[in-house]
């Protein structure tokens, strides 16, 4: 996407429509486990981006000649909710709407150990509540979540964020504006403890050392926002019930 | 070299230890070296490292005991749901009944879709659905009580150390108390009080699991002693 | 193919039919309650309207979207609604993504009727150039997760989002060209309709049910009233039927019951 910027999406001074500078992320929210039905779920904002993920499996395959004999198959479905975006959308799945189910899909996969669940499908759902800009990658940030919620087993958590070009300077977590009128977008998901790219498309312009900057700089916003996820998750557990002490505690009960 | 303190909690993807030790549950050996899988609170035993999820599914062991709800009838077998990806399947001859004639007899009058089993699991592979039996004693259909379901991860704990936790609730309430591995909770008292106390503690439990002090607390909830009987 | 979850066990049954002779249900509620209502106005901005209902463990989110469109053939002067509802696969293990089903049909053409047939837009206010060009309104309902009773979470969602709803003000100029200009206005919301869903289990009508509820019983009646009191909107649902008396006994009830709910959640 080549755009000419009409205008000035970013300032010299390296400041942008939302005030933010080059490298800085969107401000996050993070829920886990709010939906009762699902085995996994989350909430993520991230700026004005709301997406809901949830987990269900491992679960019975239909239709049954799906199912794969030595592992679990997974499905994942990323859905835009009709008043997400500002011209209402149709309900009905669109073409983008598919491709994006698929790479999430495949951003996913590589962490999950699916050989422990065979003839079993892992049910992804993702729903974009309201869009801003970086919805994939928010919505493998929500997926993340809902999949640890679940307690499906993985080697890593999955974080993601858009590096692109605007203006002419490279900046990270594009929004809504800056990804409709820079001149390139980079989406990258990242699993940090397998040093794995899982999701990487790019549409725009760029040289080659701007790419490889790009990249590094999305990569480098994964990273941050995969301590955050972290977070996340221990709060949520820490904030039940006492704090767990260290220590070996000798004669407890729970021992399986 | 240990990277967590014992009863951590860990998230999947962090570095629990490296060196010589052994990969327990929910722990995966890696490039760097062991790392959780799930997140629950990390355990050393010997040189076996594991963690303690506090969330998961339930998956069949030969032997749990279990609690089922019947969801489909074949010809000579009964497809049941034990709270797994793989649906239990319990054949009529691992029922009681001496003969059976599929050309004569029908499945439904042993039982019927919507029926409730305390079962065990004689065996399970992942490559075909878990067997189950209800021809021993203490097995068979339930006919009366309250089912309560909670995370499987939870079963643990709610029994205790050589059923130290499930054996105080059941004093104290004067209930009986079938706790299935798959997560399944079977609650028979002799009033509807009792049973209420039981469930609210189990609840209790189920969201507490993973701290301490938690034997104390429900101790102190169910009081000192069951005065009223 | 049944998913095991679409199931309830005997003797959940039998105790649902148990506390119920006793006038008790599962949960402790009274016959006539309803769940805990939560309720968050405003959640979706880039919507004109939004809101999140939960009622129970029941989670509802209902977007409105104003635009220009066409108007109905049989009513050239009027503004268009449409309600459309997703059951989200997110919402039960029981539902799959694809195109609506008959479940999300026919709970999207009750919403409709209640909004409709107690005119709570005013309609007429929402034609610009007639025969040709009128503000369409949609209003899609997100069911996220379900605990039983869609029907009244739907609703209720769906009226506090239009009550909600800001729309640009639109003007045609004398080319006949409509313009949107910044100014926003609210959507002319004139009536509030409460539909009140009721379980029949056994010879009692349950309020609200929950998913439990939901699955023993034998009939379920929506009813839905207008500010004034009025019946605006009936649905019958399930295989068992219905005496006259007992219809008259849910629509008593609902009349109580909707109003409790116009004016502690909607608020009027």
């Amino acid at each position: 996407m080549v755009g000419k910027g009409r205008k000035k999406l970013i300032s010299k001074g390296g400041v942008r429509v939302d005030g933010r500078k080059p490298g800085d992320l969107r401000p996050i929210k993070i829920k886990v486990g709010l939906l009762e039905r699902a085995d996994g779920s989350a909430y993520v904002e991230l700026g004005k981006n709301k997406i809901l993920a949830a987990v269900y499996g491992p679960r019975e395959v239909y239709p049954r000649h799906l199912s794969l004999h030595s592992r679990a198959l997974i499905r994942c479905r990323y859905h835009m909710a009709p008043f997400s975006v500002e011209e209402r959308k149709s309900p009905a799945p669109s073409r983008r709407e598919v491709e994006l189910s698929t790479v999430i899909r495949d951003a996913l996969e590589p962490v999950i150990f699916t050989e422990f669940y065979p003839r079993t499908v892992i049910d992804i759902f993702i729903e974009v509540l309201q869009a801003d800009g970086g919805t994939r990658g928010t919505g493998i940030i929500a997926a993340s979540l809902a999949l640890a919620d679940a307690g499906i087993p993985m080697r890593d958590l999955v974080a993601a964020c858009a590096a692109g070009k605007v203006d002419g300077q490279l900046v990270l977590d594009l929004n809504d504006v800056e990804d409709k009128e820079g001149e390139a977008d980079l989406p990258v998901a990242y699993a940090p403890q397998m040093e794995a790219v899982t999701l990487l498309q790019m549409d725009g312009t760029l040289t080659k050392d701007e790419f490889e900057r790009a990249l590094k700089l999305a990569v480098d916003g994964c990273k941050q926002i995969h301590a955050l996820l972290k977070e996340a998750l221990r709060g949520r557990y820490l904030a039940v019930g006492d704090v767990v002490e260290a220590g070996v505690k000798k004669g407890k009960g729970g021992e399986s | 070299m240990l990277f967590v303190k014992s009863r951590q909690l860990v998230i999947p993807g962090d570095l629990l230890a490296k060196g010589e030790y052994a990969a327990g549950e929910n722990v995966y050996k890696g490039r760097d070296g062991f790392y959780a899988s799930k997140v629950g609170l990390v355990v050393f035993e010997n040189q076996v490292i594991r963690v303690i999820a506090i969330e998961g599914g339930y998956l069949p062991s030969a032997n749990d005991l279990v609690v089922g709800k019947v969801v489909n009838v074949g010809l000579s077998e009964w497809v049941v749901d034990i709270n797994s990806p793989y649906r239990g399947v319990l054949f009529v001859s691992q029922t009681s009944r001496r003969s059976f004639d599929s050309r004569r007899d029908d499945l439904t009058g042993i039982l019927d879709v919507g029926d409730v089993i305390i079962a065990k699991v004689l065996e399970f592979d992942r490559t075909r659905d878990p067997r189950i039996t209800i021809r021993d004693r203490g097995l068979g259909k339930v006919t009366s009580g309250y089912l309560v379901k909670v995370t499987p991860t939870k079963i643990p704990r709610l029994i205790g150390k050589r059923g130290s936790m499930i054996n105080l609730i059941k004093s104290r309430t004067g209930c009986q108390i079938t706790v299935g591995q798959n997560g399944f909770i079977l609650v028979k008292g002799k009033r509807v009080e009792d049973e209420a106390l039981a469930v609210e503690v189990i609840r209790m439990i189920e969201r507490d699991a993973h701290t301490s002090g938690l034997t104390d607390r429900v101790g102190e909830f169910i009081g000192r002693g069951s005065e009223e009987d | 193919m049944v998913r095991s979850s679409e199931v309830i066990s005997n003797i959940e049954r039998k105790r649902i039919l148990e506390l119920l002779s006793q006038g008790k249900r599962l949960d402790g509620r009274g016959l006539k309650d309803y769940r805990e209502i939560k309720v968050e106005r405003g959640v979706v901005e880039k919507a004109a309207g939004s809101a999140l209902v939960s009622v129970g463990g029941t989670k509802v989110a209902t977007g409105v979207k104003v635009e220009v469109g066409k108007p109905y053939p049989d009513r050239p002067e009027a503004g268009a609604l449409a309600v459309n509802v997703e059951l989200t696969p997110l919402a039960s293990p029981t539902f799959e993504p694809g195109p609506p089903d008959k479940y999300s049909i026919e709970l999207a053409r009750v919403v409709d009727r209640g909004i409709r047939e107690s005119k709570a837009i005013d309609l007429e206010k929402l034609c610009l150039v007639p025969g040709n060009k009128v503000l369409v309104v949609f209003v899609d309902v997100y069911v996220l997760n379900h605990c039983g009773n869609l029907f009244d979470a739907s609703e209720l969602a769906s009226v506090l989002a239009l009550m909600g709803a800001k729309v640009a003000k639109y003007v045609v100029d004398k080319g006949g060209e409509v313009k949107a200009k910044a100014k926003r206005v609210p959507l002319p919301v004139r009536n509030y309709p409460v539909s009140v869903t009721m379980a029949r289990i056994g010879g009692d009508f349950v309020v609200d049910p929950s998913l439990d509820e939901e699955m023993v019983a034998d009939a379920r009646i929506t009813v839905t009233t207008d500010k004034s009191g009025n019946v605006c909107a009936v649905q019958k649902g399930g295989v068992g039927v219905f005496s006259v008396d007992e219809v008259m006994e849910a629509v008593d009830i609902a009349v109580e019951k909707s109003g409790e709910l116009r004016r502690d959640v909607l608020g009027v």
